[in-house]
């Protein structure tokens, strides 16, 4: 192509495929380059960002419970809080539910409803968040504040020690109702995932087991899940990236207020939350930097989730002498 | 009640497009700033579009972000809720000048309390803001409403979330009536808030107040009216029982001394005047007084000379409060500050 170049003759056919060899390679390298290019631009750019705040804050940026715009005081621990709070809640009620999902479509369910149950949880996953936050707000607050919430405080809040978890007057929004719309995000998620994780164990093992009479659920615990096992937890470990990261169906229903309750029902806010809620009106200096170096933290936070993801995946892998 | 609170959404978003249409046409005005105006700005726009075939291309991504792009010189003209003060102005080569004026009302749901029936005071406010004042039959606010059956319901407080400037003068307002709030919590576009839930914008206030039973908010005039809202009254700073309506807001504007503040950035809460609401609020364009693209800025001043003179029906429409005529021959003498490279005013209006 170039004029250094020297151009083998085009007649010759096999050193066209060479060349055309030579630009596919050229061409696929600088698209791969330009992903890490971008993410070393990401991570220098708020890092330069976010280097006033944690110069000016320490180390204490990341343990301060205080955030103040009016005496630019800054920390970031009730916004990771409320972040970690709310993702884990979100995989406690997601994850045990997607697996039953999948289960049933690949185990149990009549072949009819096959197609049209797995259609509508791939539908539900192409959702737009904004709608689980108008949803979340209009229908499923009102119904925590009216029924859920008061059958928590005046039953759970009552026992000692975790009674604190449910205490206090029923907002309607707060950590658990913003932990619930998450489980709903992540839940087609993960059940479709799982259901295509289950779907590759090989059916002459599956058909064996079977054969040689064992029932559905032993079949499921002795080769479908162990088979599946190192595919489910970098499925999972996707999920809670996901869950991490949300931002507009969360702030319509967490409260978005910059503190640590013990109890789920009282408001929280989380790092994306934050940002989305403040970034528009934040003046310039203190508190714009403080607001990126959340999103830095949450960047080393999903980071850290999907290493760990990387990490247990080889251990897996060392295990079944893969 | 969201049907009728997408209607100002709606009428902007076509206001919008409309103007959007136009952007190609290099001599429209560009302009960046508070949500607050936006509807009316827009309104303004489509009309003055139509009339001069000059289009407005205004960007609402909020104060903070417009004062940041007049003084980074990407648009024409800045717009913000909180008036900038006269060193910050004086150090960007700023010239302020206030458009039209909204009031911020307090919001509540309670069953059987209907628009305009409870009567909050300033102190009483700030208490149940502080977290002091739980449950809505505290004594406090049974003295002030001795007619109404109040339930012994703990009041669930709601706050902007995002940075604003409606958040700005709720709270200048707050720290005017009560000592405690100013030393602890303060005045600004955000506030570490002791209490409550926030919601992002007018409307997530206005949606979280109308979900949410036994809350209280504060939003603009104009979005707890559209959504039918119940709002509450206020004992102003003569003690007098005042209802928020575009009079009591226009009162608050009448009293003020508009030109004791560099810029007009007086703020009208906590007012004097038996008919004044206290909390009632100017919002701000800001441009360059060292104009680098005359022609530009003299375009901009002309959409504002014809809004000023035109636009009081279409704000009245939208429930904002036009400017005094005393006070907007005061900004177009202001105007004057507004100078090219030549050292002459970009534009002089003919009846100036």
């Amino acid at each position: 192509m170039t004029a250094i170049d020297i151009p083998p003759p085009l007649s010759d056919p096999r050193a066209r495929a060479l060349r055309a060899d030579r630009i596919a390679h050229g061409v696929s390298l600088g698209a791969a380059l330009v992903v890490l290019l971008v993410l070393i631009g990401v991570t220098l750019s708020l890092a330069a960002g976010a280097w006033p705040a944690f110069r000016d804050l320490g180390p204490g940026f990341l343990t301060a419970k205080v955030w103040n715009p009016v005496t630019d005081r800054y920390g970031a621990f009730t916004a990771i809080y409320g972040t970690v709070i709310t993702s884990v809640l979100a995989m406690l009620i997601a994850v045990p539910m997607g697996l039953g999902i999948a289960l049933f479509l690949t185990e149990l369910c009549p072949r009819p409803l096959r197609r049209p149950i797995g259609i509508a949880i791939e539908l539900l996953a192409g959702i737009p968040s904004i709608i689980y936050g108008i949803w979340g707000l209009f229908v499923l607050a009102p119904l925590m504040q009216h029924t859920v919430q008061p059958l928590l405080i005046a039953t759970l809040g009552n026992i000692p020690g975790i009674g604190a978890l449910f205490a206090g007057p029923p907002y309607g929004i707060g950590l658990l109702t913003a932990a619930l719309i998450l489980a709903m995000m992540v839940l087609p998620f993960v059940a479709s995932l799982t259901r295509d994780i289950f779907l590759t164990t090989p059916p002459m093992l599956r058909e064996a087991a079977y054969g040689m009479g064992m029932t559905t659920w032993e079949v499921t615990r002795h080769i479908t899940l162990p088979k599946s096992a190192t595919a489910l937890v970098g499925g999972m470990m996707l999920a809670l990236g996901r869950a991490l990261g949300e931002t507009m169906a969360v702030t319509f229903v967490i409260g978005n207020a910059h503190r640590m309750p013990a109890s789920l029902l009282q408001p929280g806010t989380t790092i994306s939350a934050a940002i989305a809620n403040e970034f528009n009106e934040a003046s310039a200096g203190a508190y714009s930097s403080a607001l990126i170096a959340l999103g830095f933290v949450l960047f080393v936070l999903t980071f850290l989730v999907l290493a760990a993801a990387q990490l247990m995946l080889r251990r897996l892998a060392r295990r079944n002498g893969r | 009640m969201s049907l009728s609170m997408t209607r100002k959404a709606l009428l902007a978003g076509a206001a919008l497009f409309s103007v959007s249409a136009g952007a190609a046409c290099a001599a429209d005005i560009s302009g960046a700033g508070a949500t607050f105006p936006y509807p009316i700005y827009s309104d303004w726009a489509k009309t003055y579009q139509s009339e001069t075939g000059t289009g407005l291309n205004y960007q609402a991504i909020g104060s903070g972000g417009g004062i940041k792009q007049i003084e980074a010189r990407t648009v024409t003209f800045g717009a913000s809720d909180a008036p900038l003060k006269g060193d910050a102005l004086k150090q960007n080569t700023l010239v302020q000048f206030p458009t039209v004026m909204g009031g911020i009302v307090p919001v509540v749901h309670i069953d059987g309390i209907e628009p305009g029936k409870m009567v909050l005071d300033g102190p009483t406010l700030a208490k149940i803001y502080m977290g002091k004042i739980t449950k809505w039959d505290d004594p406090a606010i049974a003295k002030l409403n001795p007619d109404l059956k109040l339930p012994s319901k703990a009041i669930a407080v709601v706050y902007r979330s995002d940075g604003s400037g409606t958040t700005f003068n709720f709270t200048t307002y707050l720290g005017d009536v009560s000592a405690d709030w100013k030393s602890n919590v303060g005045v600004a576009t955000s506030v570490e808030w002791p209490t409550g839930i926030g919601a992002k914008g007018n409307q997530g206030v206005a949606a979280d107040v109308g979900q949410t039973a036994n809350s209280i908010g504060y939003v603009e005039y104009a979005y707890a009216l559209q959504n039918h809202m119940t709002y509450t009254d206020m004992i102003n700073a003569a003690g007098k029982r005042v209802a928020p309506k575009a009079d009591a807001f226009a009162a608050a504007a009448a009293n003020a001394d508009w030109s004791s503040q560099p810029g007009f950035g007086v703020i009208l809460a906590n007012q004097p005047g038996d008919a004044t609401w206290p909390m009632t609020a100017a919002t701000f364009i800001l441009m360059h007084s060292d104009a680098k693209d005359a022609t530009a800025s003299a375009e901009a001043l002309k959409f504002f000379d014809w809004a000023y003179a035109n636009g009081d029906a279409a704000a009245g429409k939208l429930d904002y409060i036009p400017m005094p005529d005393s006070v907007v021959a005061l900004v177009k003498q202001e105007w004057q500050q507004i100078q090219g490279s030549d050292g002459k005013p970009v534009y002089t209006d003919a009846t100036n």
